[in-house]
């Protein structure tokens, strides 16, 4: 029997699959789908503390193996979300994962702080790299010493174990890894998109009505195995890792490159029984390679 | 209800200059649905759905037809399946039109491929006794289809764009004809659904609206539209594709 099984701070997963922030709403759609405590978490979508609208459409464009987005962070804010949103993920039995976001210190501290009366939310990704939001952070995501700064305020508001979301959109990945671990992360997840553009050939202007995107997707998967090998080599933190993951073998690479558990985002657009499908076949593909668990290999990649 | 299935193509027909007519098949799917939803289907190559909506639903032969325009390598590799293949579809998706006994006689006003949903939907309004009317416009002669089939339905007025076929002009120029009515449904571009609804406020009636797609089931919010200035908005692939006209800023 192979062990699926995976412990991180403040997370007890099932399985390492869980949907990435953003393209799985709050669960409600896909729970039509399958039950959603297959999952090994949830991780909702990004929370602001007021409502924002996002930005105009179209909002996103097809890419070769991928896809373009640039939604804007939009969300009902915080306290909508715990109101209304993290209700239904508790009567699904499967561990909460909040996002949350920021354009300000203070609301990234306001934000987390909502989230320490919330029992069932076990965890934070801080959304320092949003990069499609002037305001939505990547600010953030692109300085070391915002990014330290930033990742200290909120662990010192928060009760709950934060992993950083970083962003490829930056020189130096490992320097921000280390600034974050310094900080006080728990953990790190990485990659979020990588900025992009597409333009239409017959009105000769961009796709997307914010001009710029994320690019996510297949196309983006050399680049996080890339970034999460080197980043293995000089932290001592968890990695969820994600970028292109669509099959079990995916998953098996990010955890070969150093991931200890991963995130699936676009593949869920193309199959919306992604994640469940990718965790029914991870034990075969775990055992065709040679491991008896998750955490056997994880970080085997390595020299 | 909806589901993710692979569905049996039975037909495909370029009835139209770039205008494709497929009928596929799968029990689940045309039990479920309904005028003014839409299939999201999946095409080999390409990572997100094509949303396609519902022509016509045929439930003794379990079957559904939809019609799209080729209009880039997505929709032209989706025209080259074979009968006997399989597409992957998210479906029936959406909600769609809707209508109550007060309405005694409808206007169809569609626009290039957006007619297709209205003559599904004209064909469901006649079978429950309500008089149907329609007006489509195409960009020229060689766009024009289903022209007989809204005639089998009632009064039917054809305009396009460069006089080639029919009147010359907009839909917006067919409405005189119409008549009266108690309810219009209008499906087409923007700019259209804007002429019309401005044009018609003395009447109550539905649009239904396109958009990229994301996720097409409500989770990604990538086909949002703004019901006001003031941050409220609806989903168009799970609220609409179909909204009282006046409920969304088009």
């Amino acid at each position: 029997m192979t062990c699926l099984s995976v412990e991180l701070p403040g997370l007890n997963l099932n399985n390492p699959v869980m949907p990435a922030s953003g393209c799985f709403g709050f669960g409600r759609e896909y729970s039509e789908f399958y039950a959603l405590n297959k999952l090994g978490a949830v991780i909702m979508k990004a929370a602001t503390g007021g409502e924002r609208y996002g930005n105009q459409t179209p909002r996103v464009a097809e890419t070769p193996s991928g896809m373009l987005n640039a939604i804007g962070l939009q969300n009902p804010g915080v306290d909508a979300i715990i109101a209304n949103e993290v209700p239904f993920l508790e009567e699904q039995d499967v561990p909460v994962i909040a996002n949350i976001a920021g354009s300000t210190v203070e609301e990234y501290d306001a934000v987390a702080s909502a989230f320490n009366n919330v029992l069932s939310v076990k965890a934070l990704e801080l959304n320092i790299s949003c990069p499609n939001v002037k305001e939505g952070g990547i600010q953030f995501g692109t300085d070391p010493r915002m990014a330290a700064e930033v990742t200290k305020k909120v662990k010192a508001a928060s009760r709950l174990p934060v992993y950083v979301k970083l962003s490829p959109n930056t020189s130096n990945i490992v320097e921000m890894a280390k600034a974050v671990e310094a900080a006080g992360a728990d953990g790190l997840s990485m990659i979020n998109t990588i900025t992009g553009m597409q333009l239409n050939l017959t009105t000769m202007r961009p796709v997307l009505a914010n001009n710029t995107g994320g690019l996510s997707g297949n196309a983006i998967k050399p680049i996080a195995i890339r970034m999460i090998y080197e980043v293995k080599q000089h932290v001592s933190i968890p990695i969820i890792g994600m970028g292109g993951i669509s099959n079990a073998e995916d998953v098996l690479e990010f955890l070969l490159a150093g991931a200890s558990a991963v995130a699936v985002g676009t593949a869920n657009f193309h199959n919306p029984y992604a994640c469940p499908e990718i965790i029914e076949n991870l034990p075969d593909i775990l055992q065709q390679y040679g491991f008896a668990s998750v955490k056997d290999a994880v970080g085997k990649g390595h020299d | 209800m909806k589901k993710c299935t692979d569905m049996l193509v039975k037909s495909v027909h370029e009835i139209a200059l770039e205008t494709v007519e497929m009928t596929l098949a799968d029990a689940f799917i045309t039990k479920e649905a309904a005028p003014g939803q839409f299939l999201h289907l999946l095409v080999d190559g390409h990572s997100l759905r094509r949303p396609i909506s519902i022509t016509d639903i045929d439930r003794n032969n379990e079957t559904v037809t939809i019609l799209f325009k080729k209009t880039g390598e997505g929709t032209r590799r989706l025209a080259s399946l074979q009968p006997g293949s399989t597409v992957n579809a998210i479906g029936p998706a959406g909600n769609g039109f809707s209508y109550d006994s007060s309405i005694r006689t409808a206007l169809l006003i569609g626009g290039g491929i957006g007619i297709p949903p209205l003559y599904c939907l004209g064909r469901e309004l006649l079978q429950n006794g309500i008089n149907v009317k329609a007006v489509l416009g195409f960009q020229t002669k060689q766009h024009v289809f289903y022209e007989e089939k809204f005639k089998m339905l009632g009064g039917t007025y054809v305009v396009t764009d460069d006089g080639s076929y029919g009147h010359k002009g907009f839909v917006t120029d067919g409405l005189d004809f119409a008549g009266h009515f108690d309810h219009y449904y209008s499906c087409g571009p923007i700019p259209m659904l804007r002429a019309v609804t401005n044009e018609l406020t003395y009447r109550p009636g539905s649009i239904s609206l396109e958009e990229r797609l994301g996720c097409g089931i409500g989770a990604c919010f990538a086909c949002v539209i703004q019901t006001d200035n003031a941050g409220g908005y609806r989903k168009i692939c799970s609220d609409g594709p179909v909204f009282a006209a006046g409920e969304v800023v088009l």
